[in-house]
C-alpha cells in the first residue's frame, strides 16, 4: 500500500485515540487509562511518521529521542507535587520552541507560497512568545525572578511599537523570503514580545498565564501543522489550545476579573477597603479544638496553598482518617485557585492519599455548609472572605468564596493576625462562630491527632 | 483551496476541543494541563519530517533540536500525568 495514505490512515487513528484519552479524563475512575490511550496515539504517530520517505538522518532521529526522552523521564520522575506549575511552564515553553524550530526549518525549503510563509511567520511568533513567555512566567513561579509585576512608563507604548515593528518586518518577509533579515527580525522581536508581554503579570497571577501559555504551545503546533500540511498537528494543537482557553477562563471567573485585567493591569496595586472589619478574635487551644471535632458529625477542610507550604496535607489526612472512624462525615472543600495551579490542590491532596470522592468543588459544596458542623480552615484566607458575598466596598465583592461563615463553627488554623495575599481584611476572623487555632497548622493538627490516638 | 481544507480541519478540532475540555472535572485539570503538554508534543512528527538527509546543514541541525525539545513534552508529559493520575483512588 501507498505509504503516504497508510501514514494519513494512521494519524486518523492517533486523532481519535486523543479524543478518547481527553473524554476519559472525564472522571478520575477512567482518568489514568484515557491518559494511557493518548500516549498509544502519540506512539503511533510517531512510529508510522518513522517511515515516511523524507526523513531527518537516522542518526539525527536517534539523538535527538535520546535526548528528549531522558529529559523528560528525568523531569517527570523527580519533580516534587508542589513542582507542577513550574514544570508545565517550562513545558509550555519546550512545546513553543519545537514549534518555533520546526517553522525556521521550513525557511531553508525554496519556493514557498505565501501562504506557507504566514504560516511560518505564525509559529515563529507564537512559538517564540510561548518559549520566552514561558521562561519568564517559569522564574516567577521558582522564584528566581522577581515575582512582582514590573511596570515602567510608556510600557504600552512600547509594546504596541513591537506589535508593529513585528508585523512590519512580517510583511517585508512575505514579500522577500529570501532575505534572511527579516526572518531574524521576526524571530527576535517575538522572542522579546514574549518577556515584555509575562513581565508587567505578578507572581499571584501566574496560573492564568500559565493555563494562557499552555494553549499558545497548542496554537504553536497548529501553526507548523499548517506550515507542513499536517492534519494531525492541526487537531492535536487545536485540542490544546482548546483546553488551555478555557482553563484560563476559568481562572478568571474564580478570581472575578477578566482576562485583560490579568493581563495589562498587573496586581499588587494595593487596594483598602472602604469598610474596616471591627470585632473581637476569639482565639481557642488545640486541646479544646480536639473535643468540638471529637463532637462534630460532619467536618469540611478548607484548605490553601498555605497548608502544602506547611507539608500539612499528609498530618490532615491522618486526623480526616480519625474523624471518620469517629462516625464523622469528612469533605474537603476546593476553591479553584486554591493551589499554584488550576486542579492543584486535589493533586496535592491525592499524593496524601486523600480519596478523591472527598474533593468537592466549590459549587457543589456551598450548598452544603449551612447544615456542616464544623469548617476547618487551613492556610487559607482570601477565597472564604465573607466580605466577597456581603461587602460592596471590598475588592473582593463578587468573587466567588467558599461560604465557611455558613458552617456552625469555624476553625481557622493561622500562624498570626494579618491579612491575605491580596492585602484585605477578612471578617471571617471576627466572626460569631469563628475560632482562631492560632500557631503552626502542622502542629496544631498533629497535636489534636494525637489526642485522638490517645 | 488547501488553506480553506486546513482552516475547516481547525475549527472543528476547537469546537470539539472546547466539547471534550468543558467536561473534565476541576478535580483533575493539572493532569490535564500536564497531558495537554504531551499532546502538544505532537510537534515531533512535524520535527521528523521538517528536514530531510538533503537538507541544508543547519536545518538538519534545528530539525534534531526539534525533535529533542518535542520528546521532551511527549515523554515527560505522559510520563508527569500517569504519575498524578496513579495518586487518585476511590475510598476503600
Amino acid at each position: 500500500m501507498n505509504t503516504e495514505l497508510l501514514i494519513n490512515l494512521s494519524y486518523i487513528v492517533s486523532a481519535i485515540l486523543f479524543v478518547f484519552g481527553l473524554k476519559m479524563l472525564g472522571s478520575p475512575a477512567t482518568a489514568r487509562r484515557g491518559n494511557l490511550f493518548s500516549s498509544i496515539g502519540m506512539l503511533i504517530a510517531i512510529v508510522v511518521t518513522l517511515t515516511s520517505k523524507g526523513l531527518l538522518p537516522w542518526e539525527n532521529v536517534i539523538i535527538g529521542f535520546i535526548i528528549g526522552s531522558t529529559i523528560g523521564a528525568f523531569a517527570a520522575r523527580k519533580v516534587e507535587m508542589t513542582g507542577m506549575p513550574e514544570m508545565v511552564a517550562l513545558f509550555n515553553g519546550f512545546g513553543g520552541a519545537a514549534s518555533l524550530l520546526v517553522g525556521m526549518v521550513a525557511t531553508y525549503t525554496t519556493g514557498n507560497s505565501t501562504f506557507v510563509n504566514i504560516t511560518i511567520i505564525l509559529s515563529i511568533l507564537i512559538g517564540g512568545v510561548t518559549l520566552t513567555g514561558s521562561i519568564i512566567a517559569w522564574g516567577k513561579l521558582s522564584e528566581r525572578l522577581p515575582t512582582k509585576a514590573i511596570m515602567f512608563s510608556g510600557q504600552q507604548i512600547f509594546n504596541g511599537a513591537l506589535v508593529l515593528a513585528i508585523l512590519a518586518s512580517a510583511v517585508m518577509f512575505c514579500q522577500e523570503p529570501t532575505n534572511p533579515q527579516w526572518l531574524y527580525a521576526v524571530l527576535g522581536l517575538s522572542l522579546l514580545f514574549g518577556v515584555m508581554a509575562v513581565i508587567p503579570i505578578g507572581g499571584a497571577d501566574m496560573p492564568v498565564v500559565i493555563a494562557l501559555l499552555n494553549s499558545y504551545s497548542g496554537l504553536a503546533a497548529c501553526a507548523a501543522g499548517f506550515v507542513l500540511d499536517n492534519n494531525l498537528l492541526i487537531v492535536a494543537g487545536a485540542l490544546v489550545g482548546a483546553s488551555g482557553i478555557i482553563l484560563t477562563n476559568i481562572m478568571c471567573k474564580a478570581m472575578n476579573r477578566s482576562l485583560s485585567n490579568v493581563l495589562f493591569s498587573g496586581f499588587g496595586a494595593v487596594t483598602t477597603s472602604s469598610t474596616k472589619v471591627e470585632g473581637e478574635v476569639k482565639p481557642i487551644s488545640a486541646d479544646d479544638a480536639y473535643l468540638i471535632m471529637e463532637a462534630a458529625q460532619s467536618v469540611v477542610f478548607v484548605p490553601g496553598y498555605g497548608m502544602a507550604v506547611a507539608q500539612a496535607q499528609h498530618v490532615v489526612r491522618e486526623l480526616a482518617d480519625h474523624l471518620e472512624d469517629n462516625g464523622c462525615d469528612v469533605k474537603f472543600a476546593i476553591h479553584p485557585v486554591a493551589g499554584r495551579m488550576p486542579g492543584h490542590m486535589n493533586v496535592l491532596l491525592a499524593e496524601a492519599s486523600v480519596p478523591y470522592d472527598q474533593l468537592v468543588e466549590m459549587d457543589d459544596i456551598n450548598p452544603q455548609l449551612p447544615n456542616t458542623d464544623l469548617a476547618v480552615v487551613i492556610g487559607a484566607n482570601d477565597v472564604v472572605n465573607p466580605a466577597a458575598n456581603k461587602d460592596k466596598g471590598s475588592p473582593l465583592y463578587g468573587m466567588p468564596v467558599i461560604n465557611v461563615d455558613e458552617a456552625r463553627t469555624v476553625f481557622v488554623l493561622k500562624r498570626s493576625m494579618g491579612s491575605g495575599f491580596s492585602g484585605v481584611d477578612n471578617p471571617l476572623f471576627v466572626g460569631d462562630n469563628t475560632r482562631m487555632l492560632f500557631g503552626d497548622a502542622k502542629e496544631s493538627i498533629s497535636h489534636i491527632v494525637g489526642e485522638f490516638k490517645g | 483551496m488547501e488553506a480553506i481544507y486546513l482552516s475547516f480541519i481547525l475549527m472543528l478540532s476547537i469546537f470539539l476541543g472546547f466539547e471534550l475540555i468543558s467536561k473534565v472535572p476541576a478535580t483533575l485539570h493539572t493532569p490535564l494541563m500536564s497531558g495537554s503538554n504531551a499532546i502538544s508534543g505532537i510537534t515531533v512528527v512535524g520535527a521528523l519530517t521538517a528536514a530531510t538527509a538533503g537538507s541544508d546543514q543547519m536545518a538538519i541541525y534545528l530539525g534534531t533540536a526539534a525533535v529533542a525539545l518535542a520528546t521532551i513534552n511527549v515523554v515527560g508529559g505522559y510520563m508527569v500525568t500517569d504519575r498524578m493520575l496513579a495518586m487518585f483512588k476511590k475510598k476503600d
